[in-house]
């Protein structure tokens, strides 16, 4: 037995349970909180160790043999995802201990923020897409109520939006889940790899690929399907916001990595070149519409956007390199975005604003703040010695050796203006005068025990940064071992098949 | 029958689709509505349609004899009607807030988080 393996799950699932059982105790619910993500990440990073340890770990629900039930399986990639679940989990829910208020609290924020994870891990652990679209109908349920939290005007207009887009993309999804079970007549992913080898050249295989490609595109916000995104990103409580940025449009991300080099891997001239010009437009339309703006939380939306592309990249490429790069590049994505949404949330806080124009000052007054807003966001534009420079250059050096220049030139040039945008962040927010008295909105109060709860995920988060970027050894031999088992789709049906065959008996899950 | 399923699931997906792009958020959640019935529609017929055949299993044999229905499909039917059924009273709900907080059916009048 491995427990390890649906711990991720069942914790954030139990927590949930447990904080709407006490629906009425407010402290019940923050306790629960900080201790079922601590438990999410610390079963997490069990799980990482075994599966670094004993190669990709099975486990067949309810003991019903691989392509009969429904098969939980933990490779790398899946782990490394549900790992950095843990950490945005655990950091967000430390933050929003001191950003939720009563009210947000009282219609139910902490059970949806469990539900929202446990649909993440969820994603991220199953072997079965069927079961992977029920987790995403899971997390978008969960968000979807987590969006519309406090129910202003911005947040309804935006959460139209987001809803109605997502409920296409999970329609598609559908039908085309629904499709490739009537061309194969199984839902489990290893055994629909096995089967398709077999039906290679067939034109309807080519069509299912595409359908994936704009389901989970629409999800990863692509272009040029990302439109939802900006549109509402800026919109929930911020905590809410950072949780989105650092997980939702990542688990798309995954799953296209997943679909991409586990099924629908045997025409990459054709799909993964329409990933190839999908990601150099995604980069460029983020990072200019970025340029557009000027309020803190819109520009980091598009930002996200524009990264999505360098992650879409790692994975269009197709070399072995170019994988390591994307999985590295969603690793240290995920952690700096998050800090920097909760730097943001800091900043409205202390100043009671998102918007550049009423901020100011902030290097004077609070200098600590701006070193912790510096390293994220050097990070993010690809400073070295940050994470984000190991991340876009092993990407770009792939772009490079894949001959693809016209690619790699984009991710350059969007690195510079990424550099652009953050720059003027910390010119607007940090680095100017502050705004004369009239033209701002009276300071909010500030509660300095909150303002350490705040701060502290963030520095956690920056140290998290750093250790990437300085210890960027083990961390690329991490990437280069899920990347080779993302290259040998043959490991990953071996290991929930077995070797013997259709029918094997399954992996090392059974008991 | 199964031409005549294509083209029913054709027809509502097309009318899914129309009613989508209207403006009024009304018709936006009637055809996320007819959306979901067409996936439905179509993951149900993907199984093929056979009539009077249910998938049993005959004592003594370990798989069924001649060709019978494939349950699973409808077991994915299913989840995809209570998951469908879930999200969207969700989805009434909020086109009921928003008309509420907004004082507007028209998508137009929503573009204030528009960039």
């Amino acid at each position: 037995m491995n427990p390890q393996i649906a711990l991720p799950i069942l914790i954030p699932l139990l927590a949930g349970a447990v904080s709407l059982v006490f629906w009425r105790s407010r402290g019940m619910q923050r306790f629960v909180a900080v201790a079922g993500t601590g438990g999410l990440l610390a079963t997490s990073l069990w799980l990482l160790a075994t599966v670094s340890r004993d190669g990709i770990l099975v486990m067949q629900m309810g003991d019903w043999p691989a392509p009969f039930g429904i098969s939980l399986v933990a490779d790398l990639l899946g782990t490394i995802m549900v790992v950095l679940t843990g950490i945005i989990g655990f950091a967000v829910a430390l933050y929003s201990l001191a950003t939720t208020g009563r009210g947000h609290e009282a219609y139910g924020y902490f059970p949806l923020m469990h539900l929202l994870l446990a649909g993440v891990a969820g994603a991220f652990l199953t072997g079965d897409i069927f079961n992977l679209y029920v987790w995403f109908e899971v997390m978008l349920v969960a968000s979807f109520a987590l969006l519309i939290l406090g129910s202003e005007k911005a947040q309804m207009e935006g959460a139209i939006k987001y809803v109605t887009l997502n409920l296409l993309s999970s329609v598609i999804f559908l039908v085309a889940v629904g499709l490739l079970y009537g061309m194969v007549g199984t839902l489990n992913m290893a055994d629909i790899a096995r089967r398709l080898a077999s039906l290679e050249g067939n034109g309807m295989v080519d069509v299912l690929a595409m359908m994936f490609m704009v389901a989970f595109g629409i999800k990863a916000a692509a272009f040029p399907l990302f439109f939802w995104l900006p549109a509402s990103y800026h919109t929930p409580p911020v905590a809410v916001s950072a949780l989105f940025a650092g997980l939702l449009t990542k688990v798309g991300v995954y799953a296209l990595y997943r679909v991409f080099t586990l099924i629908f891997h045997h025409s990459p001239g054709y799909t993964h070149e329409i990933l190839l010009w999908g990601a150099g437009l995604t980069m460029l339309s983020g990072v200019l519409g970025a340029a557009a703006q000027f309020e803190f939380r819109r520009i980091l939306s598009f930002h996200i956007v524009s990264q999505i592309g360098y992650m879409i990249l790692g994975l269009a490429l197709f070399t072995p390199l170019a994988i390591i790069g994307g999985v590295f590049y969603i690793m240290h994505h995920i952690i700096v975005k998050t800090n920097l949404f909760l730097v943001s949330g800091i900043v409205h806080r202390l100043r009671g604003s998102y918007e550049l124009k009423k901020l100011g000052g902030f290097y004077r007054t609070h200098p600590w703040l701006a070193v912790l807003f510096l390293i994220p966001a050097l990070s993010l534009a690809g400073m070295p010695p940050l994470s984000g420079f190991f991340a876009k250059f092993i990407v770009i050096r792939a772009g490079i050796e894949a001959e693809a220049y016209g690619v790699t030139f984009i991710a350059l040039l969007v690195g510079l203006l990424t550099l652009y945008s953050m720059i003027k962040i910390w010119a607007e927010v940090f680095w100017k005068a502050t705004p004369p008295e009239g033209d701002v909105d009276p300071y909010p109060e500030v509660n300095q025990r909150e303002l350490w709860l705040m701060t502290a995920p963030a520095i956690g988060l920056a140290l998290c940064t750093l250790f990437i970027g300085l210890n960027a050894g083990p961390i690329h031999a991490l990437a280069e071992a899920s990347a080779a088992e993302l290259l040998d789709p043959e490991r990953y049906i071996e290991a929930v098949l077995g070797s013997g065959g259709e029918r094997g008996m399954g992996g090392g899950g059974a008991p | 029958m199964e031409p005549l399923m294509a083209v029913a699931i054709g027809i509502l997906f097309a009318a899914a689709i129309y009613m989508m792009l209207r403006r009024s958020i009304v018709k936006l959640v009637i055809g996320l509505m007819l959306l979901s019935n067409a996936a439905n529609l179509l993951i149900f017929s993907t199984a093929g349609m056979v009539r009077g055949a249910p998938p049993l299993v005959a004592q003594g044999l370990t798989a069924p004899e001649g060709v019978v229905a494939d349950p699973l499909p409808q077991a994915l039917v299913l989840t995809a009607i209570v998951i469908a059924f879930g999200v969207l009273s969700f989805a009434v709900v909020l086109v009921r807030r928003a008309w509420e907080i907004v004082r507007a059916d028209d998508l137009d009048r929503m573009k204030d988080t528009d960039t």
